[in-house]
């Protein structure tokens, strides 16, 4: 969750939600917004201890719960009937320096008030260095059941660069141990860090395939303003990115894990498919839960107060509710496109239609081989077009 | 202090002898509009508490560029040796290319404050427009001013003043429009100096428009200085030129807000409004008199401006061209000098090929276009007129390179003028340079004073409207300053330069260029357009062309990759707004075929080497 955060309408007063049409599903995400340290790339909403003001980390899972009891009412009130949840995420931030037992309980409070799936994909972020054998342990008792390693990197000095903090040489026994115990496990890459190479990249690859995980996210690296990455650069210490080069790593990863047998899903992601993230991507219905999280249920996207105090503060007086707005039929439209050709699974001819989508300006990405269409009723993006997807929007959107 | 009038002179019972109608001749930049603040302080008719800088300066332009475009017409009470005055102070632009609003001003007046810069001296501009005022045989008041400046020299400068207009430099009055100093003495002079204005009360009205701006609530407010008879509120006023009739909703005056009078007498300077909505139906320069009582003849007539320079108007968006062909018509109304006409142009649509008189005037009407309108536009690269004859004789008249003729040409004539450029003597060597650069001829070199040069030459316009200007300020760092007129046309060795994207000629970026100067321009332009056309998802060739002749190439690479792959996780608003901004963004580009070019690159890929225009809008 990043970036400052954008002006909306006010939560009603009410608290009840005019609904439009519920997903086939309903998914939960948690944020857990601390972080030992800042690194100097992420804009994400988290905090370190000096930043915290009275928020204390180990007494947070008691606002979180509060939000789940809270979010109860607020549905039943509106009238949307929560199906089991489908998904949970801890997200964050660094989810991995909340104990297990914290977890545990956010999870059983989940799980008494909407219920689980039995096949509920409960995921759960991790440092390298923050995840041991006795916290995975208990994570596993607590019912997470697949972990996202934040690995970035495995070349020290890109790990430097983006000021992360972990030893490289110590990821491949966690993640290890972590599929031992039964875990699914995805590893997160970062790439295009400045000073980073085609052939430090590709090393940092091999490596992650080799740890033989059923997932991998390859981000590539976005110079976000107001970051110490970003004054760095504008002070001419490092170099500014080079996307010509990062379509070159990102064509590299699509080579080598393609050939380690992750299929692509997704423009930064291969393997099995994150149910979670596809959430996202396809307009499902969930709660976010915690400071600065976000929600879309049936039509209505809202976001929390930022800051861990003002949330928890938030939460006893009024509503933890920062802002929000209620989508029209073609923002909701112009969010598919827009999400759902990012993924293997394309956009449907018939959101193109209601858009008003020329069917010239499709062709003419077609006749660039940037565009295919699937069994006729739907357009996804080619391996050269995975490159160009936001480019392929904007052009929809504004010809 | 002063002695403000106890009680100002009602309009329309004004006898003229009471009348005093001035305007202050000055350069951009010497402090007239601070001055003239200064009147309206000192005669009371704005209070401290409302004054802000600038204050007649209607349009934000004018306030932001710090220039006067739009003339104005003040009325201020002024008492002198116990007797009140009215005095109409008409303000007046200060730029090369507003030569025609001046000399509608200076038709109003009897008198001229001549404002100096007591650092500077006089420049090009002012000097022509005290030949204008001369020639209509008006008062001439020179003040020096900015006496306040530790580098103020007011007794050379009122050497070089006597030296211009005759007289004794000791005549010569310093002010300070900063600190106020000498205004009082200025206002009294004034009313000693100029004559009061003369006409016969008792014959038909007779009334001379010397402004007229369109206002969005109250239609064409028109200004107008009475030389004979008198206005009432509710006449019926004909229009002298087209004989039509409207009625008088308003008369009165500006001091400085407009107050509504029981009409306007012989010498009386004010507005009238009249509903008339049609911007065509109060033109600048006609002679208003009643229906009643209609004069036997008109006003003589003002010279009817020559637009100098053309350059293609475009809205960004196609729909929004009946609202540019509107925003043209209103504008036109308060601008008798702008001229235009439809036109098609292949890589961008319908438009209008406009004519202004100077480079700034194109640039002050685009921006006004733009902000009072609320229109996005595109204005091709400025060029002047051209006369081409081919070898089988035909004869074309070329306002737009595109329009150049195919085929043999035998000759093709481009329009000259005599510039006169005024500088320090230091700078004499770095100027004749450059005005050989721009193919210029030297006529003749004379010292004004004991450092300063005069040098005219005979140059190409098409070389003035370009960067001329702008590299003479650079090169005499500020000191030199230019003046020019028209001095009609002779042949010169020019050839086309196309200009294609994709293989495909796009006209806006078509150019007229001396021969000797084709591939440099080619190879100049093309360079410029790589780095102005952002990549395309495929390669764009880009190729100067003259004739069938490629003379200078480049290309676009394509771009590898447009897609942030990012972790937004839920907050898919974000992504949304991004989504928004880039939408905006896109609309500041132009499809030509199938490549986006940005709005700027059509301005900026025929602009000068320093791009200091584009630089100077920001």
């Amino acid at each position: 969750m990043s970036g400052p955060l954008p002006l909306g309408m006010p939560w009603p007063s009410d608290s009840k939600l005019v609904l439009g049409d519920p997903s086939d599903s309903f998914h939960a995400y948690v944020h857990i917004p601390f972080c030992k340290a800042r690194c100097g790339y992420c804009d994400f909403n988290t905090y370190i201890s000096s930043e915290l003001g009275s928020t204390k980390r180990e007494e947070f899972h008691k606002p979180l719960i509060q939000e789940i009891l809270l979010s109860q009412k607020v549905l039943a009130d509106s009238g949307f009937e929560p199906k089991k949840l489908a998904t949970v995420f801890f997200g964050g931030g660094t989810p991995s320096l909340f104990t297990a037992d914290q977890v545990s309980e956010i999870l059983s409070v989940l799980e008494s008030t909407f219920g689980l799936l039995s096949n509920c994909e409960v995921t759960l972020e991790a440092n390298p260095e923050s995840a041991s054998e006795e916290l995975m342990t208990g994570l596993k008792k607590a019912g997470i059941n697949r972990l996202s390693f934040g690995v970035q990197s495995f070349d020290p000095e890109v790990l430097s660069v983006l000021d992360r903090e972990h030893d490289p040489s110590t990821v491949a026994g966690i993640v290890t141990l972590a599929k031992q115990m039964g875990f699914k496990a995805s590893v997160d890459l970062i790439y295009g860090a400045p000073g980073e190479s085609l052939a430090s990249f590709r090393a940092t690859l091999e490596e992650a395939l080799r740890l033989g995980t059923q997932h991998i996210s390859a981000y590539s690296l976005i110079i976000e303003p107001g970051t110490k990455l970003a004054r760095q650069i504008a002070k001419g210490i490092y170099q500014e990115v080079d996307e010509d080069l990062n379509a070159q790593k990102f064509e590299l990863a699509s080579e080598l894990i393609g050939q380690a047998g992750l299929e692509w899903y997704e423009v930064a992601n291969w393997g099995e498919p994150s149910l979670h993230n596809l959430a996202y991507w396809q307009s499902k219905d969930w709660w976010g839960y915690g400071p600065g999280a976000h929600s879309h249920i049936a039509g209505n996207r809202f976001w929390n107060v930022k800051h861990p105090d003002a949330y928890a503060k938030a939460l006893l007086t009024h509503s933890q509710v920062a802002g929000m707005e209620v989508l029209t039929r073609n923002q909701q439209l112009e969010e598919s496109l827009m999400l759902e050709l990012r993924t293997i699974f394309g956009v449907e001819r018939k959101v193109l239609k209601e858009l008003g989508v020329s069917a010239q300006l499709v062709a003419e990405q077609m006749a660039l081989g940037a565009i295919e269409l699937i069994r006729g009723d739907r357009i996804r993006a080619t391996e050269s077009g995975r490159l160009f997807v936001d480019r392929i929007v904007l052009d929809f959107l504004t010809k | 202090m002063s002695p403000r009038a106890h009680k100002a002179l009602v309009p329309s019972e004004t006898s003229p002898e009471q009348i005093r109608n001035f305007c202050i001749i000055a350069h951009i930049d010497h402090g007239k509009s601070t001055l003239a603040d200064r009147m309206l302080q000192l005669t009371g008719i704005v209070n401290d508490r409302q004054m802000r800088a600038q204050y007649l300066d209607r349009m934000d332009i004018e306030r932001e560029r710090g220039i006067t475009i739009k003339s104005q017409a003040v009325r201020l009470p002024w008492e002198f040796e116990t007797l009140t005055y009215a005095m109409n102070m008409i303000d007046t632009p200060g730029h090369v290319d507003f030569t025609y609003e001046v000399s509608r001003s200076l038709a109003a007046c009897e008198g001229a404050v001549l404002l100096v810069d007591a650092a500077q001296g006089i420049e090009a501009q002012t000097l022509a427009n005290l030949y204008l005022a001369m020639e209509n045989d008006m008062e001439i008041i020179p003040v020096l001013n900015k006496i306040d400046l530790p580098a103020a020299q007011p007794e050379k400068y009122a050497e070089e003043l006597a030296n211009l207009i005759g007289g004794d430099p000791a005549d010569c009055l310093r002010v300070s429009g900063k600190t106020g100093e000498g205004v009082a003495e200025l206002l009294d002079r004034i009313v000693q100096k100029v004559p009061a204005p003369v006409g016969d009360p008792d014959a038909p009205a007779r009334a001379m428009i010397f402004d007229s701006v369109y206002d969005s609530y109250r239609g064409v407010v028109t200004y107008i200085r009475m030389i004979d008879g008198r206005l009432h509120p509710r006449e019926q006023i004909q229009m002298m030129s087209t004989r039509a009739v409207h009625e008088l909703l308003e008369i009165g005056v500006i001091s400085p807000e407009p107050v509504i009078s029981k009409g306007l007498s012989v010498g009386e300077v004010g507005y009238l409004i009249t509903g008339v909505k049609d911007v065509r139906q109060s033109k600048v320069g006609d002679t208003v008199t009643t229906k009643l009582k209609p004069a036997a003849t008109a006003l003589k007539g003002y010279a009817e401006p020559k637009p100098m320079v053309y350059s293609g108007i475009y809205p960004i968006d196609g729909s929004d061209y009946p609202n540019l062909r509107e925003a043209l018509d209103k504008l036109r109304l308060s601008d008798a000098s702008l001229v235009y006409e439809p036109e098609t142009s292949a890589a961008l649509g319908f438009g209008f090929r406009c004519g202004f008189l100077g480079l700034l005037h194109l640039e002050i009407i685009t921006e006004r276009l733009e902000r009072e309108f609320n229109l996005s536009l595109i204005a091709t690269a400025p060029s002047v007129v051209y006369q081409v004859t081919r070898e089988d004789g035909s004869a074309f008249v070329v306002t737009n390179p595109s329009e150049f003729p195919e085929g043999k040409i035998r000759e093709v004539k481009e329009p000259m003028v005599k510039a006169t450029i005024l500088s320090p003597k230091d700078y004499v060597g770095t100027i004749m340079e450059l005005c050989q650069q721009k193919r210029g001829v030297m006529v003749d070199m004379q010292y004004l004073g004991e450092d300063r040069v005069q040098l005219r030459y005979n140059l190409p316009l098409a070389e003035i409207v370009f960067d001329f200007f702008d590299q003479l300020k650079s090169k005499t760092q500020g000191y030199g300053s230019l003046d020019y007129d028209d001095d009609g046309f002779a042949v010169g060795d020019l050839v086309k330069v196309d200009l294609l994207l994709q293989g495909e000629k796009v006209d806006a970026f078509s150019s007229i260029v001396h021969k000797d100067k084709a591939y440099a321009h080619g190879t100049k332009i093309v360079g410029k357009l790589k780095e102005l056309i952002p990549r395309q998802q495929f390669e764009v060739p880009i190729q100067a062309a003259v004739g069938s002749r490629i003379i200078a190439r480049e290309s676009v690479r394509a771009m590898r990759k447009d897609v942030l792959a990012k972790c937004y996780g839920g907050d898919v608003s974000r992504k949304r707004k991004l989504l928004e901004k880039q939408k905006e963004g896109k609309k500041r580009m132009k499809m030509v075929g199938r490549v986006e070019v940005p709005q700027d690159a059509f301005i900026q890929a025929l602009s000068s080497d320093e791009g200091q225009k584009a630089e100077k809008k920001k």
